[in-house]
């Protein structure tokens, strides 16, 4: 397709100057407590760690790990917000709060951001175009929903469900704190969240914000810690829900501790989602939906689109525009404000994903990754392609949780139906098709929560999302995660 | 007796072939060429050689020996106040004025292109529009600015489109051919991809978007739609086409992040005065406006700069 004599070169004499990110206005301390009933406090067994910039692997604080009497004292800082206010508030006053705090998001837009990418490696237009506006956004809608509950379930009366305990990953760590907190406090209960042990960072400063709004003492507590204090949170028998986003295989471990419990819970889990490519679809703007769907947030995304169906005949086609777009993708410096992608989120992810990079070679599938230079320190990995691999791959089968894409080619529309719900999960998907009626037929087969048409990665306050299959249960955004923090009558 | 090697004519792509284009995914992509941070050292070569790509242009009916004279005084000495600059790339005049522009620019490295082809609007008879190219490069044009048949285009009539412009082009001789587009009647992006196809099959050296004289004018979003096109052609032939978005672009700011979406869309072969071309006048003032601010770190009022 592209003769060689012809190829673009991007290495271009115009380069653009290094645009970092002002870090002069925001502010981390050096330690962080534990923050229960409107207090930071410090942990029990006063043990700490470190979180680190995966840019620079240098320590950014310390903060604090929560353990079993750390967690009680949570629970019952956030039981007794409950009982004592937050239950008994008019639900318009609770949407007030939530306004406050959405409003106040936006007017520190820029000290989220910059903490977001300086914690967790992503590059700063993300956090500063996506992760903050949506978290904002999430709270206004949330916020709107407090007093008109009578709407969103008709004919019947909603009452909250208690004290909810909630367990959030690192890769959209802001936003998935506002996913989880709005509409729990909307609907009238307390929280106890725990942030991932590598991203803790802006959930910290969401506590401080809460504080600044005046949120009433213990209506949201937010412990840090690793996986042992999110199993004490689960475990804890006074937490009436527990809502975890994060890997399959610590959601399975959760089930199983909730089973017999009589918790409420929703599981948002993992994913390895086709992103469907027809012969009639806009070829380049497809190509940029690929590179959208799977090298956004460094492909640590659930609903990433990290298996590439495409049809047979504009394979080559789509194969060699990637490899085109893909040599103008800039790695670097997540607080360069011209970097596409940042870093790996942490060097255990690096690891499996270079493991990953292994299997793949190992299989017999072609690797291709872009020729970018990487910064020396810190965690980094190419975007990169395989193709000529199959369902029979480890590659195609299970969710890597990075910039690597599965390429396989289909011929019949019942193929590429076939082979994108030939897998244990079901949470997202694309399709890329000009013709309307296909996009139809394609999205009623799909098994799978969310579903672009001609577009990927597409977030929305009121869509709700959520998965089938071993991606999860429930729902969370929209008219729908309203429902898991409700008892209806 | 001696052989003469005749190359076959070109041949009407197949337009049914041409990639479909996605009008939100267009401006999706557009808006991401617009939040690059051009700063710095990294602004004051891009403003340059955006100033080295302008096409310097009047083209109105009230144009005088007078007004072109001293357009093309603006394209010698377009601020000498700051040394180093680049000259622009053209000067671009109806064709009853290249002698005129001839006579001003004589000595200078600064090309003169001419509209041709019953500019703006192309209705007039073929042979009228051939009559018309030869003369603006008997003149002295060193290129020509023509523009398509759009009703033929709309009317599904590709092959006369086709045709027309393989005849200018040979009407050009010497003379490279800038074939507008004007996308502003052409409706959609998907038509804007047809003929940017076709335009090049035909013997395109560049293709333009606009005649300046329709609203819209250039935009990014056609800019990448043709910009997509030109890189398929090029991947598919080797030959390199051209690109002139005109009309519309009067900030330094737009021009750099044209300048983002060329960079990151063709790459290096294609950031140069031969192969991209902006059709714009008072473009340059806010570039030398841009460009003083760089090195002296403030803004000069309008009055410092000349206006021709």
């Amino acid at each position: 397709m592209t003769r060689p004599e012809s190829r673009l070169r991007f290495d271009t004499d115009w380069k653009y100057s290094a645009a970092p990110e002002s870090t002069d206005h925001i502010r981390v301390d050096s330690q962080y407590e534990l923050f229960i009933g409107g207090k930071f406090i410090a942990p029990g067994a006063r043990q700490y760690f470190e979180s680190i910039n995966p840019a620079s692997e240098k320590v950014l604080a310390r903060v604090a790990r929560a353990d079993r009497g750390d967690v009680d004292r949570a629970v019952i800082a956030a039981r007794r917000a409950y009982d004592r206010s937050w239950s008994k508030l008019r639900p318009a006053e609770r949407g007030k709060y939530l306004y406050r705090i959405a409003r106040m998001l936006q007017e520190r837009a820029r000290e989220f951001a910059a903490i977001e990418s300086l914690d967790g490696g992503k590059p700063i237009r993300e956090s500063r175009d996506v992760d903050v506006p949506l978290a904002a956004a999430h709270f206004f809608y949330y916020a709107g929903w407090a007093d008109k509950l009578e709407y969103a379930f008709p004919g019947r009366r909603a009452t909250p469900v208690g004290v909810a305990g909630q367990i959030i990953p690192w890769n959209f760590p802001l936003l998935m704190a506002a996913w989880k907190i709005a509409p729990a406090l909307a609907c009238g209960n307390t929280v106890v969240l725990k942030p991932a042990e590598t991203t803790p960072l802006t959930a910290l400063k969401l506590a401080e914000l809460t504080r600044d709004v005046d949120l009433p003492p213990g209506v949201v507590n937010i412990i840090t810690g690793a996986g042992d204090t999110g199993a004490a949170l689960v475990e804890h028998a006074d937490v009436d829900k527990i809502a975890f986003t994060g890997s399959t295989e610590v959601g399975k471990q959760i089930l199983r501790r909730l089973a017999g419990s009589g918790k409420h819970y929703t599981l948002e889990l993992g994913g390895k989602a086709a992103n469907i490519v027809f012969a009639d679809a806009a070829i380049d703007q497809a190509v940029e939906g690929i590179v959208n769907g799977i090298f956004f947030n460094q492909g640590h995304v659930c609903c990433a689109g990290s298996r590439l169906l495409v049809q047979e005949s504009v394979a080559d086609e789509v194969i060699a525009k990637l490899k085109e777009r893909m040599a103008t993708l800039i790695v670097g410096d997540p607080l360069d404000k011209n970097t596409d992608i940042g870093a790996i989120n942490s060097a255990a992810q690096l690891e499996k994903i270079e493991q990953y990079l292994r299997i793949g070679q190992a299989e017999g599938g072609e690797m291709y990754q872009s020729p970018c230079s990487l910064p020396e320190t810190g965690y980094w990995c190419r975007p990169t392609l395989f193709s000529g691999v199959a369902q029979s791959n480890r590659v195609v089968q299970e969710e890597i949780f990075g910039p690597v894409l599965a390429i396989q080619t289909f011929r019949s529309l019942e193929e590429a139906l076939d082979k994108a719900n030939n897998t244990p999960y079901g949470l997202s998907g694309g399709v890329w098709t000009d013709k309307g009626a296909k996009i139809f037929k394609m999205t009623r087969a799909l098994r799978a929560g969310v579903i672009w048409a001609n577009t990927f990665n597409k977030f929305d306050p009121s869509a709700p999302f959520g998965g089938y299959k071993e991606s999860g249960m429930g729902r969370e955004g929209g008219l729908h995660g309203l429902g898991a923090y409700v008892e209806l009558h | 007796m001696s052989v003469v090697a005749i190359s076959p004519p070109p041949l009407l792509p197949a337009l049914d072939r041409v990639p479909r284009v996605d009008e939100v995914g267009v401006e999706e992509r557009v808006a991401r060429f617009c939040s690059r941070s051009i700063k710095k050292e990294s602004k004051v070569q891009a403003l340059k050689l955006a100033l080295s790509m302008i096409d310097l242009t009047t083209l109105e009916g009230q144009d005088t020996h007078g007004k072109v004279t001293q357009l093309c005084q603006k394209a010698i000495h377009v601020h000498d106040a700051l040394p180093g600059l680049p000259h622009v790339a053209a000067v671009c005049v109806y064709p009853t004025m290249v002698a005129v522009a001839r006579q001003a620019l004589c000595g200078h490295d600064i090309k003169i292109a001419s509209v041709a082809t019953a500019f703006p609007s192309g209705m007039a008879p073929l042979g009228v529009k051939l009559e018309e190219t030869r003369l603006a490069v008997q003149e002295g044009a060193d290129e020509v600015d023509m523009v398509i048949s759009r009703g033929a285009f709309l009317e599904g009539d590709y092959g006369r489109v086709f045709d027309e412009i393989i005849a200018i082009k040979e009407a050009c001789g010497p003379a490279r051919l800038k074939v507008i587009l004007e996308t502003g009647e052409l409706g959609t992006l998907d038509r804007v991809r047809r003929a940017s196809t076709l335009a090049m099959h035909a013997g395109a050296d560049f293709i333009k978007t606009s005649t300046g004289k329709i609203q819209p004018a250039a935009t990014m979003p056609v800019t990448l739609v043709m910009l997509h096109a030109i890189r398929d052609y090029y991947h598919a032939t080797g030959r390199r086409v051209g690109m002139k978005p005109a009309g519309g672009i009067s900030r330094a700011k737009q021009a750099i992040q044209y300048l983002v979406m060329l960079r990151e869309t063709l790459g290096e072969g294609w950031l140069t005065p031969q192969w991209f071309r902006f059709g714009a006048s008072s473009l340059v003032n806010d570039i030398l406006m841009q460009l003083e601010k760089q090195s002296t770190g403030a803004y000069q009022s309008a009055d410092y700069f000349s206006k021709d």
